[in-house]
């Protein structure tokens, strides 16, 4: 009984013997959320990066509220929901990258040995990134906040617009997850970053869709899945209360996390089977 | 031969070669001019019928000679990627062994950022005249835009050439990208200078790539304005990037290469 319990594996600080769901997913979870942690670049870029968009294109773009039919009289009101966007992105590469890595250095196939579940290992993954992704979401509110702001939903659409964005970021960490488990490598999952990125721009990011004059432009920003995410967060803040556009933002967020997670664990049954 | 030309040529050639061949390398400095193209002159072609907004020529144009002196910045940047690559793999170390004259490496990589820039250029200007773009300006003043672009190229790779000869690993990509894509986005990009707002354009008012840019823009427009500035800020970024450079590269020296 004892040599029994002496070889059964035991990784990640989890008991000996079976584990539950929930002990897995915590264990790999804290795993994922310290990795991220340990690594600045990883925390500081997605805080910076989308802020400094946001101040650089405000200011440059605030000419854009001269157009007739602009919804919005300070710029910065429409802009805000892009940085919550781009947060999502970088969500995905990093879930992504340390999948990946996970990968490169055989940690996926040490657990392999262990009764972890895939599901775990999945959800553990990511919820550790998500946890990041609300530190990146709460500071942009508070950016928000500190330059005036305001939103014209209320105090009540702050919780709102921080679960759209939760939401957001947990779809595109599913496809960074999948992206990592179909490809193996942290250089394949960023080599999409400007895919990704790209989405962002050929959407209604940078002006509504009614007001892009080029017409294949606005095509592409209408068949873009990214402008109604976007548009579900600002409508928050520049409208108020718009039932459609969250239900588009929230239903295009889940629509998205649903067909990432199920490619991401289609994939994992894939690698898991082959070792 | 004379010996800084031999390794400027072999130098040169190899890093060219690995741009042009290998598609990982190539794509991005090709799609990411053409994609910030579509992106701003597609997307935000709107701004031009902002109240104050008069540059004749139309949008497409106006974010035309931004995307063009951007491309000629990061041609320079993508190199100094490679040379980071250079150094992290060890070859920048043989090279340095090998080379008679070492001022040549950094005239080589030079080359072989132009080269690439001057393709990207070409794709950048074809893609633009398919989408629309007027043209008023006439042979010399375009060729004045060429030569603000190359200017523009040897700065950027003077940066990267000091930074990368300095860090020596590939993690000074970020290090490498972000000065120049600072001061380019805190430029007139979108609009002329006078219609930014609040710290922006507090900052473009002193920032040495607006001369740049507007230089550009008034050739293109075909009634050419502050070139000659622009010729001596660039000019000026030359000798001190030069030194830079070959700082850089003797702190790659010291290091044992």
């Amino acid at each position: 009984m004892a040599t029994q319990a002496a070889t059964e594996p035991a990784p990640l600080g989890l008991s000996v013997g079976d584990p539950g769901l929930v002990e897995q997913v915590y264990a790999l979870g804290r795993r994922a959320f310290f990795r991220v942690l340990r690594q600045p670049g990883q925390i500081i870029f997605p805080l910076v990066f989308p802020m400094l968009l946001f101040a650089v294109n405000s200011a440059g773009l605030d000419a854009a509220t001269r157009i007739p039919g602009f919804p919005a009289d300070d710029y910065r009101d429409f802009a805000l929901a892009v940085p919550f966007m781009q947060g999502a992105l970088f969500t995905a590469i990093n879930a992504g990258t340390d999948l990946a890595r996970d990968i490169e250095t055989g940690f996926l196939n040490r657990l392999r040995l262990t009764p972890m579940k895939a599901l775990a290992l999945l959800a553990g993954q990511v919820g550790g990134v998500i946890i990041i992704s609300v530190i990146q979401a709460l500071s942009y509110l508070l950016v928000a906040a500190a330059i005036g702001v305001e939103f014209e939903s209320g105090p009540a659409g702050v919780p709102v617009l921080l679960a759209l964005s939760i939401l957001i970021s947990f779809a595109f960490a599913g496809i960074g997850a999948f992206l990592a488990l179909k490809f193996g490598s942290g250089e394949a999952v960023q080599g999409f970053f400007p895919l990704l990125f790209v989405l962002v721009f050929l959407s209604s990011s940078s002006l509504p869709r009614d007001l892009i004059q080029t017409d294949w432009f606005r095509t592409v920003a209408t068949y873009n899945p990214v402008s109604y995410l976007i548009e579900g967060i600002r409508s928050l803040v520049i409208f108020g209360w718009d039932a459609e556009a969250l239900a588009l933002g929230f239903g295009t967020a889940g629509a998205i996390a649903v067909v990432a997670y199920t490619a991401a664990s289609a994939a994992l049954r894939r690698r898991v089977g082959r070792g | 031969m004379n010996r800084f030309l031999s390794v400027t040529m072999g130098v040169a050639w190899r890093s060219a070669h690995n741009a042009f061949t290998n598609p990982a390398f190539l794509l991005p400095s090709l799609m990411f001019p053409l994609f910030f193209l579509a992106a701003f002159a597609g997307g935000l072609s709107a701004i031009g019928n902002v109240p104050s907004f008069d540059y004749e020529p139309g949008y497409t144009a106006f974010q035309y000679v931004f995307v063009f002196i951007q491309s000629a910045a990061f041609g320079g940047v993508f190199q100094g990627f490679a040379i980071a690559r250079d150094f992290e793999n060890g070859f920048a170390q043989r090279l340095m062994l090998a080379a008679p004259a070492r001022g040549g490496i950094i005239a080589g990589y030079a080359v072989a950022a132009l080269l690439r820039w001057l393709l990207t250029a070409a794709v950048v200007t074809v893609a633009a005249l398919i989408g629309g773009m007027d043209v008023p300006g006439q042979g010399v003043d375009l060729f004045g835009l060429l030569a603000l672009g190359l200017l523009t190229n040897v700065i950027a790779i003077l940066w990267a050439c000091g930074i990368a000869m300095r860090l020596r690993t590939e993690q000074a990509g970020s290090l490498i990208q972000m000065p120049v894509f600072l001061i380019l986005f805190l430029a007139p990009v979108y609009v002329p200078v006078d219609l930014l707002s609040g710290w922006v354009h507090a900052v473009a008012k002193v920032n040495p790539a607006t001369p740049v840019l507007e230089a550009g823009r008034s050739l293109v427009a075909g009634a050419p304005d502050r070139v000659a500035l622009a010729l001596a800020i660039l000019a000026a970024a030359i000798l001190v990037m030069g030194v830079w450079a070959r700082t850089g590269l003797r702190s790659a020296e010291r290091a044992g290469g």
